[in-house]
């Protein structure tokens, strides 16, 4: 996004003063930030909301026709264009797509994390309605956004070494991340801070609370992440690719760790990632992002064993399985990701589909596919019918994966 | 870099891809049963490393005195034989890129000898090395960082060309124009800058680079970790088809237990500087002998909601050791279930327990019938104390 670096100064140099901690630093930068693109917003906020009008839903996190659309000099990046999804307490939901599918776009919305700049032509547009445990998020103040975000929903984000402050040690932005949300002293912070070190198994807590990060393996940051992340209870957590830096021996024990976490703490929990092996192993739903929208979405079961779509197919057959038989050649997708300033018409999956011309009178390129249901809780956007795409799969993609 | 160009090396005439092809028989026979590619057997090795170490010094004070030493590799031992894929896997810091820069000597040993086609190249000048680096190229990790911003892709292929001194026939942006078809570029593209093209499309410039001056052994290190999946499989395609019409010798370095399995005829598992276990693809991932190998195929997450919990993973506790201070005796030690006291006092050898699978553990996962002992033993015997 071309905007990032001119903004930059601006919110830096006002939450100068809120900078207690990096943490803090980091917490105010966005803070001012989501301030001043309500402000530039105004009424814009104030339509969808009114809009949807569908009321508050049932489901913990219910996310409606989500779009988030940066303004550069070449044209509008659609990240998000109408995503929308539901979770419930205590269940996982697995976000997969490649780079640029608008999987951490979402993330950073739920979060309330855009940073909007004063200039009107590079503002985040945002539109859709969030709703969190009854609350709306994408119309509310800012202030109110704040203080659900760390308390109510947290993230862990993909690189620790970035995201944790390098001046403070782990223990002092672990403890201003629960003091920010409790009115507690420092020494009851710091209970907490080593009992949560603790309790994500970094050896001798009491010693390490008072470690920086760069003393930290990878696998230990991210545990470290984690035990801020959770701190404050959060009923959500995002982790938006946790164990894309690491190795599988520690990707191992931090799957492992998120899931005792969460049986534990009964949290709700969106993993997004590009491997679909982390989200076999952790997730109980799946949502599939191609081009900015949901292409598939089910149960992670259903997905897995009969998916609905041809990028899914394309996603399984492109990678290596360790638990099959040896097969000679990989199934790539041809052709790469879309750019988001010119999606493709139609479906945006359409110039790299190799089903594309199964139905009839070119509807992939001029009409774009809404999900439609399949069985139960799994839902597809394809225009193929159920009956082919089902041909297709059994007598054609499953055999050679 | 330095253009010098040698004249020796304008004697040196283009291989003959095609007559190596030819030699090595069938590979790739739609079998799917992992049966492993056959390389021209017993055959001369086209690169042979022994004990090969490397240690990064670190100093300290005015005088820059030696206070110990990162031993990033440690004495490993292996032959590539031409025409296979070797694949090598570990953690992160296990010294497996550094071992990568040594045996394309971007780097020098500490010690150890690395012989190409015969010839020692361990301590060779960077002159007396130039005309070697046309037999032995590399594919970086990072198609961002490796290429150079500001020359156009035309300018980045033909530098092989003009560093080596070489004129194909044809003209040089002939060569590259055809090159780039080779690796499913468009021709037109010779005049663009490296900006212009995605992750993928990067990275096949950077094969068609390591590509153009026809070598025999090509590194490629982390060759598809940046890539997203869809496109890791068409470079993995790529690379694979190249190899087949080229008749590459590869020698892969990846974390990814798959795409190793994938690619390669034989496996080399690295662990802190040193290999703990080599042997041919089937063998290795069928039955793997070493604990850290079984640990590390164990943790692979498998794309399959169901086998989620039938599965009995192995979860090693901790981090990898520091390599300034490595364990005592099996470097695998401080993480392994079956260490007993034996494995903190005597360094296991590394023997060959299966025909073409060799393993240094003193007590290795054995199949039922198998001994500890190994086949051509001269050491190790007492490794048969525990079954």
């Amino acid at each position: 996004m071309t905007d990032s670096s001119e903004n930059q100064t601006e919110p830096a140099a006002k939450a100068g003063k809120a900078a207690k901690a990096g943490k803090a630093d980091k917490a105010a930068k966005a803070e001012k930030a989501v301030k001043a693109e309500k402000a530039a917003k105004g009424s814009e906020a104030a339509q969808p909301a009114a809009a949807g009008a569908a009321g508050p839903p049932t489901a913990f996190l219910e996310v409606r026709d989500l779009k988030v659309h940066f303004p550069t000099d070449d044209g509008i990046v659609k990240s998000v264009d109408g995503l929308t999804f539901s979770l419930e307490k205590g269940k996982t939901l697995g976000v997969v797509g490649e780079s640029g599918s608008g999987k951490s776009v979402t993330s950073l919305a739920v979060m309330g994390l855009h940073r909007a700049s004063r200039q009107q032509r590079s503002k985040v547009r945002m539109s859709g309605e969030i709703w969190l445990d009854g609350k709306e998020l994408v119309g509310a103040d800012p202030d109110e956004v704040r203080r659900l975000r760390g308390r109510e929903m947290a993230m862990i984000f993909q690189d620790p070494l970035s995201a944790l402050h390098p001046f403070y040690t782990v223990g002092q932005q672990i403890v201003e991340a629960y003091r920010v949300h409790h009115d507690v002293d420092k020494k009851t912070a710091r209970k907490r801070a080593v009992e949560m070190l603790d309790r994500v198994g970094i050896p001798q807590p009491d010693k390490r609370v008072d470690d920086h990060p760069h003393q930290f393996s990878g696998g230990m940051r991210q545990r470290a992440m984690i035990a801020m992340a959770l701190v404050n209870n959060p009923e959500l957590l995002i982790a938006d690719e946790p164990t894309t830096a690491l190795d599988v021996t520690v990707q191992a024990q931090i799957l492992d760790l998120i899931r005792d976490l969460q049986k534990e703490f009964g949290s709700a929990v969106i993993i997004i990632t590009h491997d679909l092996g982390v989200v076999a192993e952790l997730a109980d739903d799946l949502l599939v992002m191609y081009g900015g929208r949901c292409i598939e979405r089910g149960p992670a079961a259903e997905v897995f064993s009969a998916p609905q779509h041809p990028y899914t197919w394309g996603l399984l057959g492109s990678m290596p399985r360790i638990d099959r038989d040896q097969t000679d050649r990989l199934i790539p997708v041809k052709g790469s990701p879309p750019s988001l300033i010119n999606v493709p018409s139609g479906c945006a999956f359409n110039p790299r589909c190799p089903y594309a011309d199964v139905p009839k009178d070119d509807v992939t390129r001029t009409v774009r596919p809404e999900l439609r249901q399949v069985a139960g809780g799994h839902f597809s956007a394809c225009h193929m019918t159920q009956e082919e795409r089902e041909r297709i799969w059994t007598e054609e993609i499953a055999p050679r994966l | 870099m330095t253009e010098t160009t040698d004249d020796e090396s304008k004697k040196i005439p283009p291989q003959q891809a095609a007559g190596k092809t030819a030699a090595e028989g069938p590979k790739d026979g739609p079998d799917g049963s992992g049966t492993p590619r056959q390389p021209a057997g017993d055959a001369e090795p086209l690169l042979r490393v022994r004990g090969l170490v490397r240690h990064f010094p670190i100093t300290k004070g005015l005088l820059k005195r030696q206070v110990g030493a990162v031993q990033a590799v440690d004495g490993i031992d292996f032959d590539v034989r031409p025409g296979e894929t070797l694949g090598v896997v570990g953690e992160s810091g296990c010294g497996k890129s550094t071992m990568g820069r040594l045996i394309t000597r971007l780097d020098e040993p500490t010690g150890g000898a690395i012989e190409f086609e015969g010839t020692d190249i361990t301590h060779l000048s960077t002159g007396k090395l130039r005309p070697m680096r046309r037999d032995i190229q590399m594919i970086f990790q990072d198609p961002y960082g490796s290429l150079n911003p500001r020359h156009t892709i035309g300018g980045i292929v033909s530098t092989p060309f003009r560093l080596q001194g070489v004129e194909p026939e044809g003209g040089v942006k002939k060569e590259v124009q055809r090159l780039l078809e080779l690796v499913g570029l468009s021709p037109e593209h010779y005049n663009r800058y490296p900006h212009e093209f995605s992750g993928g499309q990067r990275q096949r410039i950077g094969i068609a680079r390591a590509l153009a001056l026809k070598p025999k052994l090509v590194v490629a290190d982390e060759p598809v970790s940046a890539l997203d999946v869809s496109i890791q499989a068409q470079v993995v395609n790529l690379m694979d088809d190249l190899q087949d019409e080229l008749g590459l010798t590869y020698v892969i370095i990846a974390h990814d237990l798959s795409v190793i399995r994938h690619v390669s005829d034989r496996i080399a598992v690295m662990y802190l500087g040193k290999i703990v276990e080599l042997g041919d693809r089937q063998s290795l991932y069928g039955a793997p002998m070493h604990p850290y190998t079984k640990a590390l195929m164990s943790a692979v997450p498998v794309p399959d909601p169901k086998r989620r919990t039938d599965r009995d993973r192995i979860l090693l506790k901790g981090d990898v050791p520091s390599p300034i201070n490595p364990p005592s005796g099996c470097r695998f030690r401080t993480r392994c279930w079956k260490a007993t006291e034996e494995c903190a006092t005597t360094e296991p050898p590394l023997v060959a327990l299966r025909t073409g699978h060799q393993v240094a553990c003193h007590h290795p996962e054995l199949k039922p019938g198998e001994s500890a002992v190994p086949a051509g033993a001269k050491a190790a015997g007492k490794a048969a104390t525990d079954g």
